[in-house]
């Protein structure tokens, strides 16, 4: 079965109800896509399914078979960052780092659908992602950065992406 | 075990291969067999996907909505309360985009863990199932379809849009599976009311005794107490049967206080 992951098509070997979350990590190596809960509930399997979010564990792959399927790894690189984790980096929206891949690409989604900085309707569109460590607020306070464009000097910012991929695995 | 994967890619086919859905599991959006895949708590042999059967469509026309079954929440938010209210207040964007109405149906394996939501508003609002399956194809009102459900294929959810509706509930935590307690009433045009709650033991269920004091001009207060004698709850994770005794009254009168303003 054929997938198309960050715009490179792959063929994988899965079985038709295997999870997307699986066959992204286990078969194709994409290891950002994290397995929190494998129920539905925690939000850091997040990926984009032709646009939508979706729980990846929650997708069997023949469902994705065939569609855009888009992770953090296809929104930026750690020098080129997209809009959405530049700010997550400038306001320390992440601690370890295990819920970030879910809520960037959750962002992602909200922005791109015209969200604003409203924090009530950002909390709204991440309230299915669960952080134990930094808090929401500095959350919520990256991606109303992110709605408003908000510009960085990602010089100035003490974390920059590379540390943070070295160091976040 | 090699599980064999169906995939019809119409309404008819899905019907045809579903048959009297002997030995059959079916999965729309997926929310909940993934789950039980994921944790091997289900072992499937033959599974029927819905995803390109042509059932995910909304249609709204002349006062009222036909709902495919693997429409998504995402398609209802900004349905008539109390469904539109009831869909927006469960998961986030990402749950609400795959999880379907037809899921909800077939929601509920167990009293202690009541799964679908959407069975309150659809009561409520006095919803027809078509369904597929042994003898056939059949339109039930929802209660009907609820109580033997078993062995049918649901493929096409209908309702006179209200004229007035309304919805109450616990607050959902967004990473849990269903809202503890919810209240749904709606008012018919001809004036009738229906009344109806999840979370107060097993699936959906009308709230005949509170519908019948609040018809008899008792005053909210009165109507909500009533609501005890339908209900049921249990215990579980979220909540135990003493809370939701405690909150179904309060949570139906406002429901009806919702109703009275907005009629």
């Amino acid at each position: 079965m054929k997938l198309i992951v960050n715009g490179a098509p792959r063929e994988v070997g899965a079985a038709p109800l295997d999870s997307l979350l699986s066959v992204l990590r286990e078969e194709l190596d994409v290891t950002s896509v994290k397995a929190g809960c494998e129920a539905g509930g925690c939000g850091t399997c997040t990926v984009l399914l032709d646009g939508n979010p979706v729980r990846s564990c929650l997708i069997p792959a023949a469902r994705a078979e065939g569609a855009e399927i888009t992770t953090v790894e296809g929104l930026g690189t750690p020098d080129d960052p997209s809009p959405v984790q530049r700010s997550f980096l400038h306001h320390y929206a992440l601690q370890c780092g295990f819920c970030t891949p879910g809520l960037v690409v959750a962002a992602t989604a909200y922005l791109d659908g015209g969200g604003s900085d409203d924090p009530e309707d950002i909390a709204a569109a991440v309230s299915g992602h669960v952080c134990r460590c930094t808090g929401y607020g500095k959350i919520v306070d990256a991606i109303a950065a992110a709605a408003r464009g908000d510009e960085f000097d990602m010089e100035s910012t003490a974390l920059d992406a590379n540390t943070v991929v070295k160091t976040g695995g | 075990m090699k599980i064999d994967v169906l995939i019809p890619e119409s309404p008819e086919e899905a019907v045809a291969q579903f048959g009297d859905g002997e030995g059959l599991s079916v999965m729309a959006g997926g929310t909940i067999m993934m789950q039980l895949l994921n944790y091997r708590r289900a072992r499937p042999e033959r599974v029927l996907m819905l995803h390109k059967a042509g059932l995910g469509y909304v249609g709204r026309n002349n006062g009222s909505m036909t709902i495919g079954a693997a429409a998504a929440l995402s398609d209802l938010v900004d349905a008539p309360a109390p469904l539109g209210p009831c869909a927006a207040n469960i998961g986030d964007p990402a749950i609400r985009g795959q999880a379907t109405i037809g899921g909800n149906l077939f929601a509920s394996p167990t009293p202690e863990f009541p799964l679908g939501d959407l069975q309150g508003p659809l009561l409520a609002l006095g919803a027809m199932v078509r369904s597929a399956g042994a003898g056939g194809e059949r339109t039930q009102p929802m209660e009907e379809f609820l109580a033997n459900r078993g062995g049918r294929l649901a493929l096409e959810i209908t309702f006179e849009k209200p004229a007035a509706g309304a919805f109450a509930s616990l607050r959902r935590p967004h990473s849990k599976h269903y809202t503890p307690l919810a209240v749904s009433g709606a008012r018919a045009a001809s004036g009738e009311l229906r009344l109806a709650a999840t979370g107060a033991g097993g699936p959906g269920r009308r709230l005949p005794s509170a519908e019948a004091a609040a018809a008899s001009g008792a005053g909210s207060g009165e109507a909500g107490r009533a609501a005890l004698a339908d209900a049921e709850p249990a215990d579980d994770a979220l909540a135990s049967a003493w809370y939701r005794g405690k909150v179904l009254p309060v949570l139906v009168e406002r429901v009806l206080s919702q109703l009275e303003e907005s009629s």
